[in-house]
C-alpha cells in the first residue's frame, strides 16, 4: 500500500467565545490518495470550511488546532513552519473559495493575479508566467483568454470569476485541490459546468481533490470518496458506492432522503430538511450528537459510541448497522 | 482611463469658471467699491472719478471678462492698501504657504500612513494605543497651543530650533510638525480603518492562500486598496493647508497666504482678497482633480463608472 497523499487523524479545532470554547470540529479522520476525489457533505455550520481552511494553514488566529496527524505527502502540517506553509501554498495544495466575487483582488488584472500564483513559487520569467495563465484560460474554458489578462475582475461575471479562480489554483500544478462551495454563490445553469470541469481538470492532472458540496447529484458523479460531515464530526466516511447503497448512519440516510427526485418532491421545497436542532457545541460535548435528531436515538447515545469500521466504510453509531434494515423504504 | 480623465478636468475647470465668477462678484457683494475705495470723506465728483478711472462703470461680465483675461496673465490689479501689484505681493507670502503646506501633508503622510498600518496589523496593541492617544490628543490639542508648547521646549528651553521667521529650513520644522500634526489623526484612524476592512477580505485570504508571504499581502494586496480614500483624504487636506494656516502662520510668524488673507480682509482691500481667494480655490481644485485622477490609477472600478 502506497501512503496516501493526505492523511488526517482526531483533527480538533476550538474556537474561544464569550461563553466557552466552542468544539467547531471534534476528532476527525480520513486518508486521501493520488488523483482520488473526496466530497464533504453536510449542513451549513457542521465544520467543512473550517477544516478546509486547517488543511491549508489559513485559520485566523484565534482558532486552536490539533491533531494526532495531518500529513501532506508525509509532512506534518501541524509542525510545519510559516515558511514550509507558505512553500505548500498555491504550488502543491491549493484551494478555491466558495465567493467568487470577492476572492479576486479588485486593484489587479486577471493577468497579475493569475501569473503571480506562479512567480511566487516558480523561477519563470514574466512572459513565461503570462503564457500559463493563457494555457490555463483556454482550459478552464474561457474564450479570447488572451485579452482577459488585462481585464479587473470587475469586469467579469461570477462564473468567469470562479473559473480564473480554478485557473488560479491550477497554475503550479498542484497535487491536492481543496473546492469549498465552489458553485453554491453562483446561477444553477453555471453550477454543474463548472464541477464538471473541476472533475475532469482532476483526472486530467491526476490531482486529489477534495470537494465540499451540497449537491448529491455532483456526489454521485465525481466522487471516489464521500465523507458525511455533521456538528463537527465525519459520522460516515467511505467509498461513494458505499454510502450509496448502505448509508449506515441514520444522518446520511436523512441527507440521502433529502435529494429532490423528480415528479415526487414539490418545487421550491427546501434541501437538507432534517427535523430537530443541531446541539450547541460549547462546552463538553458527549455521546452522539445526533441524538437531538435521530429517529432511533435511545438512552445509551448519551455514552460513548462506538466507531464501526468494516475495510474503508466507517460510521459512529450505538447500532451496529446503524438501524438501516429497520428503514426498509431506502434500502430497496 | 484617458476618457475619465478628459471628463474630470472638463469638470475642473467649469467648476474653476464659477468659482472665479464669484469671486469677482464679491467686489459687488459688499457695497459700491469706488464709494469703498474714495473713503468716507471723498466727494461724489471723487468718487465718479474713482468709478472711471477703475472702470467700475462699465457693465459687469465686461469686467469680469478683463479681470479674469488679466488673473489669467497673472495681473491682479493694484493692492489698494499696499499700492502694489497684487501678484508680487502674493507670490513671497505663497511660496512660504507652499513649503509650508508640502512639508505638513508630507510630515502628517508619513507618520500617519505606517502608523494607520501597524495599528491595524496589530489592533489592541501598545502600538495600537499609542496611536489612538496620538490621535485623540492630535485632535483635542488647539494648533495654537501645541505650537506654543513646542516653542517653549524647542525654542526657548531647548535652544534647538528657532521660534519663528522663515529665514532657514530649520525655522519650517516646527511649524511643519504642528500643521501636519493636524492633519495627522484622521488621515491614521482611515488608514487603520480600511487595513482593518481589507484585511479580512476573501482576497486577502486568496493571497495567503497563493502563498504570499506576509510582507507581501499587507503592501501589495492590502495597503493597496486600504489606501484609495487617504488618497481623496490627503489631497482635501492639502488643498486647505495650501490654503494657508492663519493659526500656525501667526505663531510662528511667518508671513504666508493665510495670513495675507486674514490682514487684506480686516483692511478691505479687495483685489488682494479676490486675488487669493482665487488661488486657494484653483488649488482646491487643482488637488481634488489630482486626487481623482490618482484614485482612478488605484481603483480600477472607478475608471470605468
Ligand atoms: N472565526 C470564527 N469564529 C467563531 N466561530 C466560527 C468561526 N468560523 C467558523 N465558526 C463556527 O464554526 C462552525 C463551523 O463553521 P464552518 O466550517 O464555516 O461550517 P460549514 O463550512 O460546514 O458551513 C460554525 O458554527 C461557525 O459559526
Ligand atoms: S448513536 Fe443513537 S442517536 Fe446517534 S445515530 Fe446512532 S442511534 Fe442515532
Ligand atoms: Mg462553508
Amino acid at each position: 500500500m502506497t501512503e496516501p497523499l493526505l492523511s488526517v487523524r482526531n483533527l480538533r479545532l476550538d474556537i474561544p467565545t464569550g461563553s466557552g470554547t466552542l468544539h467547531a470540529v471534534r476528532g476527525i479522520d480520513f486518508d486521501l490518495n493520488r488523483g482520488e476525489t473526496l466530497c464533504i457533505v453536510g449542513e451549513s455550520g457542521s465544520g467543512k470550511s473550517l477544516t478546509s481552511l486547517a488543511l491549508m494553514g489559513l485559520l485566523g488566529k484565534s482558532i486552536k488546532r490539533n491533531a494526532d496527524r495531518m500529513t501532506f505527502d508525509g509532512i506534518e502540517l501541524t509542525t510545519a513552519s510559516q515558511g514550509q506553509m507558505r512553500r505548500l501554498r498555491g504550488a502543491r495544495m491549493a484551494m478555491i473559495f466558495q465567493e467568487p466575487m470577492t476572492s479576486l483582488n479588485p486593484a489587479y488584472t486577471i493577468g497579475d493575479q493569475l501569473a503571480e500564483a506562479l512567480l511566487l513559487h516558480r523561477k519563470v520569467s514574466r512572459q513565461q508566467a503570462r503564457d500559463r495563465a493563457i494555457e490555463l484560460l483556454e482550459k478552464v474554458g474561457i474564450t479570447a483568454a488572451e485579452s482577459r489578462l488585462s481585464q479587473y475582475p470587475h469586469q467579469l461575471s461570477g462564473g468567469l470569476r470562479q473559473r480564473v479562480m480554478i485557473a488560479m489554483a491550477l497554475m503550479c500544478e498542484p497535487e491536492l485541490i481543496i473546492a469549498d462551495e465552489p458553485t453554491t454563490a453562483l446561477d444553477v445553469t453555471i453550477q454543474a459546468q463548472i464541477l464538471r470541469l473541476l472533475h475532469d481538470l482532476g483526472r486530467e492532472m491526476n490531482m486529489a481533490v477534495i470537494l465540499i458540496t451540497h449537491d448529491l447529484g455532483v456526489v454521485a458523479r465525481v466522487a471516489d470518496k464521500v465523507a458525511v460531515m455533521y456538528a463537527g464530526e465525519l459520522v460516515e466516511t467511505g467509498p461513494v458506492r458505499d454510502i450509496f447503497n448502505a448509508p449506515s448512519h441514520p444522518y446520511t440516510r436523512g441527507l440521502l432522503r433529502c435529494i429532490p427526485l423528480p415528479g415526487k418532491t414539490d418545487r421550491g421545497a427546501k434541501l437538507g430538511t432534517i427535523p430537530g436542532i443541531v446541539p450547541s457545541l460549547v462546552g463538553e460535548v458527549e455521546g452522539c450528537v445526533f441524538r437531538t435528531r435521530c429517529p432511533h436515538a435511545v438512552a445509551e447515545c448519551r455514552g460513548d459510541i462506538p466507531k464501526r469500521e468494516d475495510g474503508n466504510h466507517a460510521f459512529r453509531c450505538i447500532f451496529p448497522d446503524g438501524k438501516r434494515h429497520s428503514e426498509k423504504e431506502l434500502t430497496v | 482611463m484617458l476618457q475619465f480623465i478628459l471628463k474630470r478636468l472638463g469638470l475642473a475647470i467649469l467648476v474653476a469658471f464659477t468659482v472665479s465668477f464669484i469671486s469677482f462678484s464679491l467686489l459687488f457683494l459688499s457695497g459700491d467699491p469706488a464709494a469703498a475705495l474714495a473713503g468716507e470723506t471723498a466727494s461724489g465728483e471723487d468718487v465718479e472719478a474713482l468709478r472711471r478711472l477703475y472702470g467700475f462703470d462699465r457693465p459687469m461680465l465686461v469686467q469680469y471678462g478683463d479681470w479674469l483675461f488679466s488673473a489669467l496673465q497673472g495681473d491682479f490689479g493694484e493692492s489698494y492698501y499696499f499700492r502694489l501689484p497684487v501678484a508680487s505681493l502674493i507670490a513671497d507670502r505663497l511660496s512660504v504657504t507652499m513649503i509650508l503646506g508640502v512639508c505638513g501633508i508630507t510630515f502628517a503622510l508619513l507618520t500617519a500612513v505606517p502608523l494607520g498600518v501597524v495599528a491595524a496589523i496589530r489592533p489592541n496593541s501598545i502600538i495600537d494605543r499609542i496611536a489612538l492617544f496620538i490621535s485623540v490628543a492630535g485632535q483635542a490639542m488647539p494648533s495654537f497651543w501645541f505650537g506654543l508648547i513646542l516653542i517653549v521646549v524647542f525654542a526657548i528651553q531647548l535652544g534647538w530650533l528657532p521660534p519663528s521667521g522663515t529665514a532657514t529650513w530649520r525655522h519650517f520644522i516646527l511649524p511643519t510638525i504642528v500643521l501636519g500634526y493636524y492633519a495627522m489623526p484622521a488621515i491614521m484612524r482611515l488608514t487603520r480603518a480600511g487595513m482593518l476592512d481589507v484585511l479580512s477580505s476573501d482576497y486577502i485570504r486568496t493571497a495567503r492562500a497563493k502563498g504570499a508571504n506576509e510582507t507581501r499581502v499587507m503592501f501589495r494586496h492590502a495597503l493597496r486598496n486600504a489606501i484609495i480614500p487617504v488618497v481623496s483624504l490627503a489631497a482635501v487636506q492639502m488643498g486647505f493647508m495650501l490654503g494657508g494656516s492663519i493659526v500656525v502662520e501667526s505663531i510662528f510668524a511667518l508671513h504666508g497666504a493665510g495670513y495675507l488673507a486674514w490682514e487684506s480682509i480686516a483692511r478691505n482691500d479687495l483685489p488682494t482678497v479676490q486675488a487669493l481667494i482665487l488661488i486657494f480655490s484653483m488649488f482646491y481644485i487643482v488637488f481634488t482633480f489630482l486626487a481623482d485622477v490618482l484614485n482612478a490609477w488605484l481603483d480600477p472600478r472607478m475608471r470605468t463608472s
